[in-house]
């Protein structure tokens, strides 16, 4: 069986001493920060994506993947103890899991994130491991026309899927896009957008980018409503689950993995979608609705299992397609592109090790998480005492620290704070960031695959539609655009979000 | 705030055809290309002009419905923590590394309501002492401790 071989290659590479140091080191990292309130994953990456420079890609990647769903863990962990959810997903987890805190259940509660994540986390890798191959290859016969409408299809995609206007999540895009083109034309080398400043010969730098949109805007944002945090975290007793339980718990977690690892491979899916969707399935089928939201254990088994899966499949695009689904995958292509790789259907054939290693990986991760993080409760909790004024100038100085590093260079420090501005100029405005950075990565790639179509098509554009594949994909994407533009669906979708 | 427009859609339609037009005006000096062979400039006009039509839209849409102004802005972190940035840009040759992140580290403990010098203080020690330690010694990133204005290299 070759996959059995290729599972084997990930797994001598994900188990050499090193990769298993940086498995840990992400995993703990991503725990810890993803446990500090008002620090998103996205922040978190942007900031510890320089201390990957240095590495092999694989260990970076490793790396960066065991910070993702560290942070995603860590999340959990305070929305059950203190209700207070570290992330965007486990915002649903907080429903029930404090709940269940309150009742003296915590332990139990953890206990079923813990496990509920793991069951879910080892199928979506196996998921992986089966599907990404074949789409990969399927991927090998695109020709820049259909690579071209596949881009647009994911961009649209991931802004339908997301809560706000979608105009101005689509200017966003447009913006992140133009800012991509920014530095050397790749063809004949005229520089573009770089308002005369040598600085800007290689463009905007992604990390001053990423860091000052996510990790600057973010901690202003923070600042602007504080008040002291009177925090009571919840006791951890025993985590062991009761027979009983551990019955009610099974089902839940079947069908949050299966829907998390089905959402999370769509553009904007992922896995806040995923945990919310998943809530609200369990809450309809459950035999006993009434306890939903006074600690019911199905809440929390469901939303859990169903993020985790969410966040390991949303891997599928960007490592075959090479195309983010959510500003964490574009950070990862972001990273991948600094390490020299081109990001597309080619990886899973020319970097066998960099993509079987990367999958192994995350088992080992995911494994990893559940004996780091039960154990280790106590310094957790304790970490969620330090409060945010004395947190936030820390966050200031690895940010500064973090972009200065990359290249040396004060300019990309300037860069950060003029991004960390129009980046609160634009959330106060209410246009998300999230939708600029996938245009920011996907820019160059998009320009390049257009004007290759052209060339082939002899400067006609219809062969966006007289191809196909290519042809399908628009319609996929011009459908989303009208469902989610209908005044019904805009009404729903609004809804939808506040619950 | 209400308004009878709504003014962050207004605010941002205004600031995206703004720069819909500072990057078409940028690309006017850019060969255009042909459609087959596109130039440097073709594609950037393209989204310029599409970032135009776009702001016009949300513009538009904003002038139709009522809404509300943007609030609570926390001008005052704004201000001191972009003032922190820039100061560390500045500060990193002339001062040397760990000068530098130290006033910014405390500046920016500034831009909170909770400030207290003691925690301030403190907090800029143990950043300056860890990134030392781990910036400096445990990673060895080539970065000058002080600068040539104290004394350095």
């Amino acid at each position: 069986m070759e996959l059995f071989d290729n599972l084997a290659l990930g797994f001598s590479v994900a188990l050499s001493l090193q990769n298993i140091f940086y498995c840990f080191v992400g995993a703990l990292l991503g725990t810890l920060i993803g446990v500090l309130p008002g620090l998103g994953p996205v922040a978190t990456i942007a900031m510890l994506l320089p201390l990957t420079f240095g590495l092999p890609p694989v260990s970076a990647l490793i790396m960066l993947a065991g910070i993702y769903y560290g942070a995603q863990y860590g999340g959990s962990t305070t929305a059950i103890l203190i209700n207070l959810p570290g992330e965007s997903s486990s915002v649903v987890t907080a429903i029930d899991g404090h709940q269940m805190a309150r009742k003296g259940r915590a332990g139990a509660a953890l206990a079923t994130a813990a496990l509920g994540s793991f069951f879910a986390g080892s199928v979506a890798t196996l998921l992986l491991a089966l599907f990404a191959p074949p789409l990969a290859n399927l991927a090998l016969q695109f020709g820049p026309p259909e690579y071209f409408s596949l881009m647009v299809l994911g961009l649209i995609a991931s802004v339908t899927l997301a809560s706000g206007s979608v105009v101005k999540a689509i200017a966003m895009i447009v913006l992140g896009l133009i800012l991509g083109l920014s530095g050397q034309d790749i063809y004949t080398g005229t520089p573009r957008f770089t308002f005369d400043l040598p600085e800007l010969s290689d463009g905007f730098d992604f990390v001053a980018l990423a860091m000052g949109m996510f990790g600057i805007s973010e901690i202003i944002r923070n600042l602007e409503d504080e008040h002291q945090r009177s925090l009571v975290a919840a006791k951890v007793k025993s985590l062991m689950l009761t027979k009983e339980e551990f019955k009610r718990i099974i089902a839940p977690v079947l069908r949050g993995t299966a829907l998390g690892s089905f959402l999370g491979i769509l553009p904007g899916g992922g896995a806040m979608l995923s945990s919310f969707a998943s809530y609200s399935i369990e809450k309809k089928l459950s035999r006993h609705p009434q306890e939903f939201g006074r600690g019911a254990i199905e809440g929390v088994a469901g939303p859990e299992s169903a993020n985790n899966a969410g966040a390991q499949t949303s891997f599928i695009p960007m490592l075959t397609l090479g195309i983010p689904s959510n500003p964490v995958m574009a950070l990862m292509i972001g990273a991948l592109i600094i390490q020299g790789i081109t990001p597309g259907p080619n990886v899973v054939t020319e970097k066998p090790d960099l993509f079987w290693g990367v999958i192994a990986s995350m088992w080992v991760g995911n494994f990893m998480l559940v004996l780091l993080n039960l154990p280790l409760i106590g310094m957790w909790v304790k970490l969620l005492t330090v409060p945010y004024h004395v947190m936030f100038p820390a966050i200031i100085a690895f940010c500064c620290i973090g972009v200065y590093s990359v290249n040396n260079n004060v300019f990309d420090v300037y860069t950060m704070a003029l991004f960390g501005l129009l980046g609160y100029a634009l959330v106060k405005l209410d246009c998300e960031p999230a939708p600029l950075l996938l245009g920011f990565v996907i820019g160059p790639m998009l320009e390049e695959y257009l004007r290759r179509a052209m060339l082939i098509s002899r400067g006609d554009p219809t062969v966006f539609v007289t191809r196909p594949i290519s042809a399908v994909l628009l319609l996929l994407a011009l459908a989303a655009l009208v469902v989610v533009l209908l005044p019904a669906v805009q009404k729903g979708r609004e809804e939808a979000f506040k619950e | 705030m209400k308004t009878i427009i709504n003014s962050r859609d207004v605010l941002s339609g205004l600031l995206f055809i703004a720069l819909g037009l500072l990057f078409g005006w940028q690309t006017q000096e850019l060969p255009m290309g042909t459609a087959v062979r596109m130039g440097p400039g073709y594609f950037p006009l393209l989204l310029s002009a599409l970032l135009g039509l776009l702001g016009l839209i949300i513009l538009i849409n904003g002038l139709r419905f009522p809404g509300e102004m943007p609030s609570g802005i926390a001008w005052r972190a704004l201000l001191i923590i972009t003032g922190a940035l820039v100061f560390f840009g500045f500060g990193v040759r002339p001062l040397g590394f760990l000068p530098a992140l130290g006033v910014s580290v405390f500046v920016s403990a500034l831009a909170s309501r909770l400030f207290t010098f003691r925690t301030a203080l403190l907090n800029t020690a143990v950043m300056v002492v860890f990134a030392w330690a781990v910036f400096i010694k445990g990673l060895g990133l080539p970065l000058p401790l002080l600068g040539p204005w104290l004394g350095g290299y």
